[in-house]
């Protein structure tokens, strides 16, 4: 059977191109970190060519380790609460058997997930005031002195760990639960022969059939160790907590363009996407090796 | 079989996820509480989970704002352009790469070229510098076309393509029907779920995106509302609102109104979120969890 394939290159032809000029442009425009790049001259245009001179200017910043320390810091903590977390709470929640109530929990912890960390953010600084926040108040009411969540380098940290995990985890149990209501009821059954209850039932029918779903997610978080969540620290942070809080995605944001040194800030982006694509890569083939997983 | 230890398992479990998802909402219980109350309420600290001194003055000085309304706008437009678009493309690009190598040859170097855009990215100032040359600051296609093809849903429209029984496409071949008729008429009809997935997955990205409008658009008129709220909620640009006339106002504060103007930014997701949870526990299963 013939079918013409002109139809298939016409239907691809416009994602193509603008994936070759959205996302393939900037790549080449990587070539700004080299430069001394100054804008009015274009992307293509005569630049002045410094070899490896913004790389060298950003090693000897005072604040360039500390930024780096953050953001790891930041970001494997995320990581590691992000994988524990909806892992317990989809068990927990499998054990409900009311239909009615088990709906509503779900359909409650799904929703922050879908607020932008624009909203969250203001709800958030509002919340964790130390003079007005509800938080604080309640705080109060135990004793306890008032914190400043968003304005201490101490407290700063775990606070972006904190409402990272409350605005995911709910909507991360929903691959645990598809992943629980995949295994095989008939090994319940045999653990229950065994004289295996609930809990024993949990630790060696469930999270062993978890195990390979814990397995892909962990790996391929992996890919995630130098985002440490640019939309949720850009709208939490100050300059109090810059020690703490400062991460490569606000100073890059801060270098390129509020003070406009491209071909620095380029330097400093191009370092964590070569990073982040080494790590992608490795994951992606941990996740082929140990759990047969293909993206396509 | 069920132990006595198991039945205070079970009230604990239920009243422990009870008290956690009641967390999820309380914030947002809040705020919507404070956005109703008056300002002296606010301030004093009285205001809990239920409005005091209930007034709609903060959304009646919200809703006169013409800055309020222009980013609406703006979002509005942006929503409804940027998920046709994602829509088509997405769709456009799914069903020929779904083909196998032997029906459409440039197949896998294709899906590698996409591919690749998921794991290496050119960084923030390069992809800054394309859409300045392209002369597109300050215009809506700025929010628009970077984002046009949304890449992790075009793999999950493949994937499930994929699956699809092929008999039927050979079947419509041997009809006459081309690609144009098999897609139009097939494949859509038989996606419509994934479809709806990721149409409403595209819709939120977009009615959520601030950073872009921030920083693409010079004149704050074109800010979307996303961004709006960006410097108003969070960088406290009072000039945005013009509210220096906040003061000659007692019923409302500063605290009142960022509350009334958080609870509109995330109204559109509320009500779209009933229809949006019926289809992506189906859609993150799908993409999630093949093999």
């Amino acid at each position: 059977m013939k079918v013409s394939q002109g139809p298939l290159y016409l239907m691809v032809l416009p994602g193509v191109i603008l994936v070759l000029i959205f996302s393939y442009g900037p790549m080449v425009g990587i070539l700004m970190a080299f430069q001394q790049f100054i804008p009015a001259k274009g992307l293509f245009g005569d630049q002045t060519w410094v070899g490896l001179d913004n790389f060298r200017y950003v090693l000897e910043l005072p604040n360039t380790m500390r930024v780096l320390w953050n953001t790891l810091y930041i970001a494997t903590l995320k990581i590691i609460f992000g994988l524990i977390v909806p892992i317990i709470v989809a068990i927990l929640i499998n054990e409900v058997r009311h239909m009615t109530l088990k709906k509503s929990i779900q359909t409650t912890i799904y929703l922050p997930h879908f607020l932008s960390w624009v909203v969250l953010g203001g709800i958030l600084i509002d919340i964790l005031s130390p003079s007005q926040g509800i938080i604080n108040m309640i705080l109060g009411l135990v004793g306890i002195e008032p914190i400043f969540f968003l304005g201490s380098n101490t407290w700063f940290p775990v606070t972006l760990v904190g409402s990272e995990i409350w605005k995911e985890f709910g909507f991360g149990t929903i691959i645990y639960l598809a992943a629980i209501t995949g295994i095989n009821p008939e090994l319940y059954e045999a653990a229950k022969m065994d004289g295996a209850n609930r809990f024993k039932q949990t630790l060696h029918v469930t999270l062993p059939g978890l195990r390979m779903t814990i397995v892909l997610l962990g790996v391929l978080s992996l890919g995630n160790i130098l985002n440490a969540g640019f939309d949720q620290v850009f709208n939490l942070y100050s300059t109090q907590v810059y020690e703490s809080g400062d991460i490569i995605d606000t100073f890059v944001y801060r270098i390129g363009l509020l003070e406009a040194q491209y071909g620095v800030a380029t330097a400093v982006g191009l370092f964590k996407s070569v990073v982040s694509c080494i790590l992608v890569t490795v994951s992606y083939y941990l996740a082929y090796r140990f759990a047969n997983y293909r993206i396509f | 079989m069920e132990t006595k230890g198991y039945k205070y398992f079970t009230w604990f479990n239920y009243i422990f996820l009870i008290l956690l998802s009641l967390l999820c909402i309380f914030p947002l219980v809040h705020v919507l509480a404070l956005s109703f109350s008056s300002s002296s309420a606010a301030s004093a600290g009285l205001v809990k989970l239920w409005p005091v001194e209930f007034t709609l003055s903060s959304y009646q000085y919200v809703a006169a704002k013409a800055e309020f309304w222009q980013s609406m706008f703006v979002s509005f437009q942006r929503v409804i352009l940027g998920g046709l678009i994602n829509f088509l493309l997405t769709v456009l690009l799914a069903y020929p790469l779904s083909r196998e190598t032997k029906q459409f040859k440039p197949r896998t170097f294709l899906a590698w070229f996409l591919f690749m855009t998921m794991i290496f990215h050119g960084g923030l100032i390069p992809w800054y510098i394309v859409i300045k040359e392209l002369q597109l600051l300050d215009t809506i296609w700025a929010l628009v076309l970077p984002n046009a093809v949304p890449v992790f849903n075009v793999i999950l429209l493949i994937n499930f393509f994929r699956q699809l029984p092929k008999e039927m496409d050979e079947a419509a071949h041997v009809d006459g029907a081309g690609h144009w008729t098999i897609l139009w008429k097939i494949y859509i009809p038989l996606s419509l779920p994934v479809l709806a997935t990721i149409t409403l997955f595209s819709l939120v990205m977009h009615w959520n995106s601030w950073f872009d409008g921030l920083i693409l658009m010079n004149s704050p008129e074109n800010y979307p509302l996303q961004s709006f709220l960006q410097t108003v909620v969070i960088q406290r640009d009072l000039s945005m609102i013009g509210s220096s006339d906040l003061e000659s106002l007692s019923e409302i504060s500063d605290r009142t109104l960022k509350s009334a103007q958080i609870f509109l930014g995330c109204l559109p997701i509320l009500i779209v979120y009933p229809f949006l949870q019926k289809y992506f526990v189906k859609g993150i299963v799908i993409g999630g969890v093949k093999g």
